[in-house]
């Protein structure tokens, strides 16, 4: 079936551990956003969730580390994290490795990429489907893009990699829906934890939401890292999902700079008929 | 220096109850293995949180290694903050890229004020 939903959305582990620290009003806002995102998604009645993660160390280490990796498992656990501390219980949510199977296949038409047949969540792909799936009853086939340990795969390769996600969701019987997760500027767990780069967040949506590719492609790492913090690599899972919806165009449901949650809130859907 | 070491040994501490016990009982024993100096083994064993930031441990990696001695969100941050005043500028890795001078000087030269209060 054609590509049934598209969007983008933060996840960082504060959204959900670090809750009880925010201001109520525009936490609860985003809050409100991201379940309105959910009934969005649900409306669309996908028969199985692709998420477009930035993992942290998981499930890969730089002895190994893939550009581009796709689960495919019956089933995943999560998360990694202390429970307590990421404010999420420990859950085993369906996977269908069928399903990754086939979309793997043909996936690598086009981008050579890594399976992986064991693979744990952390917060990168758990925040989302907490807030996007909270009964934890949809399919979930995770993506991993490399957006921490350089060298990094360049922003056309997510570009492309975003278009091979799409020619595979089109190609199954499946509703599949696709969502990118991280981002924006932020210094994620380091001393500038907190620092966020809301000119530069506003300027990256804009180019997303118009589906800019020469803009979108346009970045530098070197120059995104000075401006929007080593977090800022995580703009590749927004470029793969623009990619995957090329010449479409989006809504913002929400942003707003939380410092706690040490990101700039986003939510955004990008129009697939 | 070896910190493809230390962030392995803490990688596999992070997403391994084997490990971590084997880290509890003796933390010797558990560094076999990897190819650590003294100093790096005295970093992961007091813990020192600053020195393994400078070291240029990956904060999603420091992070947990953080959490698992219970060292709450607001401390592990000035542990870091420390860490770079006593010992100096982050020495390797991917913190390393344009080199990392403090929380103040790296907020003036993006035009913002220091934030670190608001958290």
């Amino acid at each position: 079936m054609p590509l049934v939903f598209a969007g983008v959305a933060s996840h960082a582990p504060g959204i959900t551990g670090r809750a009880d620290q925010a201001d109520p009003v525009v936490r609860d806002e985003f809050y409100a956003n991201y379940d309105k995102m959910r009934q969005e998604l649900e409306a669309t009645r996908p028969d199985a969730i692709f998420v477009i993660g930035a993992e942290h160390f998981a499930n890969f280490f730089m002895n190994n580390m893939p550009a581009f990796a796709v689960g495919m498992a019956d089933s995943y656990e999560g998360p990694i994290e202390d429970p307590e501390w990421l404010g999420i219980e420990a859950v085993t949510v369906p996977g269908n490795a069928d399903l990754s199977k086939r979309m793997i296949s043909e996936i690598m038409k086009t981008v050579d990429i890594s399976y992986a047949e064991e693979w744990k969540f952390d917060h990168g792909i758990i925040v989302p489907l907490h807030f996007l799936t909270p009964r934890y009853d949809l399919t979930v086939i995770p993506a991993n893009i490399n957006c921490q340990g350089p060298p990094l795969a360049p922003l056309s390769r997510a570009w492309e990699f975003g278009r091979a996600i799409r020619r595979a969701a089109d190609s199954v019987p499946e509703r599949i829906a696709i969502i990118g997760t991280g981002g924006l500027s932020h210094w994620p767990a380091t001393p500038d934890s907190g620092k966020i780069n809301e000119p530069w967040d506003r300027e990256f949506m804009d180019r997303w939401l118009r589906n800019d590719k020469e803009g979108l492609l346009s970045y530098t790492d070197r120059q995104a890292y000075i401006d929007a913090g080593q977090g800022a690599g995580e703009i590749r899972t927004y470029v793969a999902v623009a990619g995957a919806t090329e010449g479409s165009t989006g809504d913002l449901l929400f942003y707003a700079p939380i410092p706690i949650f040490s990101v700039g809130c986003t939510l955004a859907t990008m129009k697939v008929a | 220096m070896s910190l493809y070491y230390v962030q392995k040994f803490l990688y596999e501490l992070n997403r391994d109850p084997k490990v971590q016990e084997s880290y509890r009982q003796d933390p010797e024993v558990a560094y076999q293995g990897f190819d650590l100096t003294d100093e790096e083994k005295r970093a992961l064993t007091e813990p020192d949180i600053g020195l393994l930031f400078v070291f240029g441990v990956n904060g999603q990696i420091l992070m947990h290694f953080a959490a698992f001695h219970q060292v709450d969100w607001q401390d592990y941050l000035q542990k870091m903050r420390d860490g770079v005043d006593e010992h100096g500028e982050v020495r390797d890795g991917v913190y390393k890229v344009t080199g990392y001078e403090g929380v103040e000087a790296h907020a003036s030269a993006l035009g913002q004020e220091s934030n670190i209060g608001e958290e």
